[in-house]
């Protein structure tokens, strides 16, 4: 059900969070730049060989709002919890929806905002060729979104933000080394490719790879979008069981 | 609906946290409209009761009733206001930023935080950012997130540490006036002296209430003039009928 004030609630956690962000501006500097610059690098790397910087160029476009969004939420979550605002969050009206909610608005935002500036970059001065820039779009945010949601759930595990930033390269290292940006999937070995099967990355990947190709969506994208979706649901539902209420 | 004159019911409470018996079947009745202050060394589970009283603690078992509904139920989350012993607040928020939030959460106006901030004596640092203020200062913006909500009971852990004097009989003064106006206030302390601004102390030591009296009450009892004493006079006391440590002994056995 949703209220007037339960709408209030989840647009006043959002707007703090963005807040928070704009106070810390060299943290805002870092997320809109870095990527973009990284792409540059990309670039330059490959010098002379064009086709591959064609390829990986837009799965890195994919890949950023993963990361970064991941990274962010988990640091800003492990401080909510050790903090002790998260304790008081939950004695007030604020429902535990309205707090993810809160939470997937704000980073959602600053992840398109990310993106738009990213694929400017990409599709101007880089030339990089896609197809439907809006279908870029899309998946930046639902896959921005998924990093959201994996970092809510995992900073329940991290009892520091220290302990938060490890798990950047237990999370994230083993499915950007498994989606298919080294090493295109059918390539794998088949445990590999297995194992890629049940990564939400290896999706995003997919999909930013045909959007170089392809125009719209077509039926494949559509799935990797559902499965993204899916992984989505899942990843804040298993988020919103760790905010418990009562702890001992 | 028929209003209890009692604000909180506790009956056998026993709360486990780790592995130690940290409440140990406690009972006590605090009346609606008064200020209460919950008394006892560090360690002694004054959070931990607070925090079973806000409705956020695990219990073993025993019952905890406030304004006469079990603690926690979702009703109660704007009624009763907890303001936790570190003062949490954003620190990378400015001091209006942070109200205005915990405002829109409670579903309270700007004026109120107007208002918060005038009675905690912030009104001078509203666009500061909190992570700049003194300890003392953090924590009356936390406890201002508090009085914007207006609610009836207010849980608050250690408000006063750290503060100044000068602060200190300001907040007690604010303390007061609340009651008076009838929200019932439930305040803890290891500073014995503040007991004397209290109606009534609740002395807990190692989990268990050893006395629950006026303060004068607890003069009269131990024979004591200075409070501090008289903890000391009622602890030792409490300790002959049982040794100081059977309540880490009983739990390890
Ligand atoms: N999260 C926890 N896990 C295990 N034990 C805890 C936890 N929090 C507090 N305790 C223990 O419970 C006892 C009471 O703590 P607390 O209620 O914080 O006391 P006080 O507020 O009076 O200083 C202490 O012995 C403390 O070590
Ligand atoms: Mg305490």
């Amino acid at each position: 059900m949703i209220t007037k004030q339960s709408a209030r609630r989840t647009s006043a956690t959002a707007k703090r969070v963005l807040q928070q962000l704009g106070h810390d501006r060299r943290s805002v500097a870092l997320m809109l730049v870095v990527p973009a610059v990284l792409l540059i690098l990309f670039k330059y790397v490959y010098t002379g060989n064009a086709a591959l910087f064609d390829q990986i160029g837009p799965q890195l476009l994919g890949i950023f709002p993963f990361i970064i969004m991941f990274l962010v939420t988990s640091v800003t979550m492990v401080r909510e919890r050790t903090s002790g605002t998260l304790e008081r969050l939950l004695t007030t009206p604020l429902a535990r929806g309205e707090l993810i909610g809160g939470y997937a608005f704000a980073f959602g935002s600053t992840a398109l905002l990310q993106s738009v500036v990213t694929t400017a970059v990409a599709l101007g001065p880089l030339s990089m060729k896609v197809n439907s820039v809006w279908v870029i779009a899309v998946f930046a945010i639902v896959d921005a979104l998924l990093g959201t949601a994996l970092g809510l759930l995992m900073s329940a595990f991290a009892r520091t933000e220290f302990q938060a930033v490890q798990f950047m390269p237990a999370i994230v290292l083993p499915q950007l080394l498994l989606c298919g940006l080294l090493n295109p999937r059918p390539e794998m070995a088949a445990v590999l490719r297995w194992i890629s099967n049940v990564l939400p990355l290896s999706y995003v990947t997919d999909a930013f790879t045909r959007a170089r190709t392809v125009q719209g969506l077509d039926a494949q994208m559509w799935r990797d979008l559902a499965i993204l979706a899916g992984c989505l649901i899942l990843a804040l539902g298993l988020a919103s069981t760790t905010l418990r209420r009562r702890t001992p | 609906m028929n209003k209890p004159d009692y604000a909180i019911r506790i009956r056998d409470l026993v709360v486990v946290r780790g592995r130690k018996l940290v409440l140990d079947e406690l009972s006590t009745t605090i009346g609606a409209g008064s200020v209460t202050g919950l008394l006892g060394p560090s360690g002694c589970g004054k959070t931990t009761l607070i925090r079973c009283i806000a409705g956020i603690q695990l219990v073993k078992s025993g019952t905890v009733e406030v304004l006469g509904e079990p603690a926690g139920v979702a009703t109660l989350r704007r009624r009763v206001a907890y303001v936790t012993q570190a003062s949490s607040v954003y620190p990378d928020l400015t001091v209006v930023q942070n109200l205005e939030y915990f405002a829109a959460l409670m579903d309270r106006s700007a004026s109120d935080v107007v208002t918060a901030l005038d009675q905690v004596g912030l009104t001078a640092c509203r666009t500061d950012l909190t992570g700049n203020l003194s300890g003392g200062q953090r924590t009356r913006v936390s406890l201002a997130a508090a009085l914007l909500s207006e609610p009836e009971l207010f849980l608050l852990d250690e408000p006063t540490v750290g503060l100044d004097p000068v602060l200190r009989r300001d907040l007690w003064k604010l303390f007061g006036d609340l009651a008076a106006a009838g929200h019932t206030l439930l305040v803890s302390s290891h500073v014995m002296d503040e007991a004397a601004r209290c109606e009534r102390v609740l002395l807990l030591r190692e989990g268990r209430l050893i006395a629950d009296d006026t303060p004068d009450g607890l003069r009269r009892q131990s024979g004591q003039d200075d409070l501090e004493q008289a903890f000391l006079t009622l602890a030792e006391r409490a300790g002959h009928t049982e040794e100081p440590n059977a309540v880490q002994e009983r739990q390890a056995s």
